[in-house]
């Protein structure tokens, strides 16, 4: 982990302490997780004690403190994707990788998480990995975009 | 890069972009949405590029990529000006046929063309799509004009001309009078009256007051928020400074969710080319009003749409609301005078001012004014975002606009509000939407989403997703929301799993009573609405669950079984071969049997079978048949 990125991630924000939130957006969007070591460093230049950061990375769900898989599948789980059958497609998902909802295979390989709306409400059911949309998914087409990543 | 300074200058800069625009020079533009990007929107960009070049048209056509359209069902949308032409669901390799077609032979792609599902008939031109002609386009009608990085397209379709009449001509208790006298209201579900909001906030003692936008839309199912971020972040901007000068703010911050990239980056863009030529920042267009704005990303939390936990969360603390009073008019950010609205709130602004709060009142019913936009999804057939007039019939939005029920399968209900709102049956469909209207029904207008369900939807089920939703999503500040929500949850959960007993459905309606007059917020408060709207229009689907075990939607999994028809297998091998358990045996010329141990209810063998066996049934409350013994199973 590079330190020195880490302060400029926090310089980028001014050191602020109401930037606290944004900045470890920021380092989550580089990482995929946010490391011990980084938390340190953050808490240390915001001057902010660690249990805040740690309420501010539990209580938010975009935050995660162990690492993640190479590739990320998130299913939605919105009320639209919901009605056209999302919590089959999330079943396929988890029989096809052997994990569930949050979190990571042993080899490090996927990491799966769901979403409550991403607001593509009209593709439903959408599954995403690695940022790359798939609308309309039935469950058995799930299992086989997954095969398609190493 | 010249500053903008005085609304001369405005006018100039306008007439030298209209005067290299015209109306009929040939104009491609294709929809790049959020929905549109996911079904392959940018693969369509380049090849439309690529193909003008072919055929040497790069210099006669132009190609704008603008924001959402809100026909997401048939995206990426390509739609080509002046005649309007609009093709749909189009594949890069369509795109070679539409220029040599389109603009060189002047004749249409007939297979691109949209066909009503239950005529058959082709409508060739934007216009003449059922989807659009029975909308009222105010605030979402410019996204299809205008590429939302632009800010020469957003002056082009008018931009900047109520900010301009709000700063030099109006003084800010004349810009609040005005959006009194429009009764514009809260856009982001409770529907308190904007003006009155705003007259609070420019009362309230201090010096310095902030505006906030908010877009954290948190609700499952509603996206238009995002689609007037993502399409036209310009309005959203000029309707905030309008609000900033009438309530005496000179800073803003735009709160968006993490989830909206693109709003993300797009808003960034827009607030760049706003600040390059003046347009915000200090002393604008030379009025002496300055005001900086900063764009704020949530992190994923629910709460934070509610405006004391967004707050919290913007000073960059744990997204927790707080009791209201103080409300926020008074003692808002860093504990100062603020006024939030939702993003659809501010957007009605520049139409407020520019057309006239006459205007703007003229639409709608008597309580509640203007268009509202709700996003159309689930089981219908158009599914997309819908402007209507306040007062239209719910009947209307979802046949005339989006075309009924897909398959010819039956409508059930219409879910409107998401986790506060409640379930309307066909026979309140005539009622007429607006924020009363739906209040009446134990429904509400919430931020506009609006979920269709048919005969295969189950709404216990329904009931208990929200709660779900809602138990994940709570604060857990206060003991009625979090205990509570968890406990009905716990109910509904053994409901649906088959584990239902007697007095379940008056305990869920005490614990429902309890939640909603103890709860802190209103996340808390609306918990139960879900619950109690089905309970109340559905009994009889909970009754099934807890007293027969049967599902009546045949859709809950702990009650259903899928068994082949012996009589009617043919012993084709197609569900075998897509069962994802292994759980069907069988082989050649045999009748296929399903592994009940197995079989993990996933439906893909229903979906396997040709239509013209039908042999799998999903069997509820009742057991399901004994296999037919293994030497009887031989077809002939």
């Amino acid at each position: 982990m590079d330190i020195s990125r880490i302060d400029q991630i926090i310089d980028n924000h001014n050191a602020e302490q109401s930037s606290l939130i944004q900045i470890l957006l920021d380092i989550q969007a580089e990482h995929h997780w946010l490391p011990k070591q980084a938390l340190d460093r953050v808490a240390e230049k915001l001057d902010v004690p660690m249990n805040r950061i740690q309420h501010i990375t539990t209580f938010y769900k975009a935050f995660s403190q162990v690492p993640k898989g190479r590739h990320q599948i998130h299913v939605c789980m919105g009320t639209a994707c919901h009605v056209r059958g999302a919590q089959r497609v999330l079943d396929t998902i988890s029989d096809a990788t052997g994990i569930k909802a949050g979190e990571t295979d042993a080899e490090l390989k996927f990491s799966l998480e769901t979403v409550n709306c991403l607001g593509c409400c009209a593709l439903g059911p959408v599954m995403v990995v690695d940022g790359e949309y798939h609308g309309n998914v039935a469950p058995a087409q799930a299992a086989d975009v997954l095969k398609n990543y190493e | 890069m010249p500053r903008i300074n005085s609304p001369a200058e405005l006018e100039e800069f306008r007439r030298s972009i209209l005067s290299k625009r015209s109306d009929d020079r040939p104009c491609i533009t294709l929809c790049s949405g959020s929905a549109c990007h996911a079904t392959g929107s940018e693969k369509v960009a380049a090849a439309i590029v690529a193909e003008l070049e072919n055929h040497g048209l790069t210099d006669q056509v132009e190609i704008r990529r603008t924001g959402c359209h809100g026909f997401c069902e048939q995206g990426p949308i390509v739609v080509i000006y002046p005649e309007g032409i609009c093709y749909l669901k189009v594949k890069p390799e369509d795109v070679c046929e539409i220029i040599s077609h389109t603009f060189k032979e002047k004749k249409l792609v007939e297979r691109l063309l949209y066909v009503d599902p239950t005529t058959g008939d082709k409508s060739s031109y934007e216009h003449d799509i059922p989807f659009y002609k029975n909308q009222q386009r105010l605030i979402l009608g410019l996204n299809r004009k205008i590429d939302p990085k632009s800010l020469e397209d957003y002056l082009a379709v008018g931009g900047y001309k109520a900010l301009t009449k709000a700063l030099f001509e109006m003084s800010p208790d004349e810009v609040i009078g005005e959006v009194k006298a429009a009764k514009l209201r809260g856009r982001g579900g409770a529907g308190f009256p904007s003006g009155m909001k705003w007259e609070f906030a420019r009362k309230a003692p201090g010096d310095q007051k902030y505006v906030v936008v908010n877009c954290d839309e948190g609700d499952p199912g509603a996206y238009m928020d995002r689609s007037l971020m993502e399409g036209n972040p310009f309005t959203v901007l000029e309707g905030l400074m309008i609000g900033a000068y009438a309530i005496g703010a000179t800073e803003g911050y735009i709160y968006v969710r993490q989830e909206y990239p693109l709003a993300v980056d797009n808003l960034s863009v827009a607030m760049k080319e706003a600040e390059r030529r003046g347009l915000l920042g200090k002393n604008i267009m030379g009025s002496g009003f300055d005001f900086t704005v900063k764009v704020h990303r949530g992190a994923g939390a629910f709460i934070c749409g509610e405006e004391t936990s967004l707050l919290a969360s913007l000073e960059g603390k744990p997204g927790e609301p707080k009791s209201r009073p103080p409300f926020p008019a008074n003692k808002g950010l860093w504990g100062k005078p603020t006024n939030i609205n939702n993003v659809e709130t501010w957007a009605n602004i520049p139409v407020i001012i520019n057309e006239g709060a006459e205007y703007f009142s003229s639409v709608g019913t008597e309580s509640s004014k203007g268009t509202k936009i709700f996003s159309l999804v689930g089981k219908v057939n158009n599914t997309g975002l819908v402007e209507v007039p306040m007062g239209i019939p719910l009947r209307d939005i979802i046949y005339k606009i989006g075309g009924g029920v897909p398959k010819g399968k039956k409508f059930k209900a219409v879910q409107t509000g998401g986790p506060s709102g409640g379930c309307i049956p066909e026979a309140y469909l005539d009622v007429k939407v607006d924020f009363d209207e739906l209040m009446k029904m134990g429904a509400m207008m919430g931020s506009g989403g609006m979920i269709v369900m048919d005969e295969d939807t189950c709404l216990v089920d329904i009931a208990r997703y929200f709660l779900e939703f809602l138990s994940d999503e709570s604060c857990g500040k206060c003991v009625p929301c979090r205990e509570g929500i968890r406990q009905m949850l716990k109910v509904m959960t053994d409901i649906t799993q088959g584990r239902g007993k007697e007095g379940d459905i008056e305990l869920l309606e005490n614990m429902a009573m309890a939640t909603q007059g103890a709860a802190l917020c209103a996340l808390g408060k609306t918990a139960p609405n879900p619950v109690l709207s089905t309970l109340k229009y559905f009994r009889e689907e909970y009754e099934a669950h807890i007293k027969e075990k049967r599902c009546p939607a045949l859709s809950c999994k702990e009650l259903i079984a899928f068994h082949i028809d012996p009589e009617r297998c043919k012993g084709c091998g197609s569900c075998l071969r897509k069962c994802p358990a292994n759980a069907i045996e069988g082989g050649k010329k045999t009748i296929h049997v399903i592994d009940q141990e197995k079989c993990t209810k996933c439906g893909t063998c229903i979906e396997a079978c040709p239509a013209a066996f039908q042999a799998i049934d999903k069997l509820s409350g009742v057991p399901v048949p004994a296999p037919v013994p293994q030497e009887k199973r031989a077809l002939a």
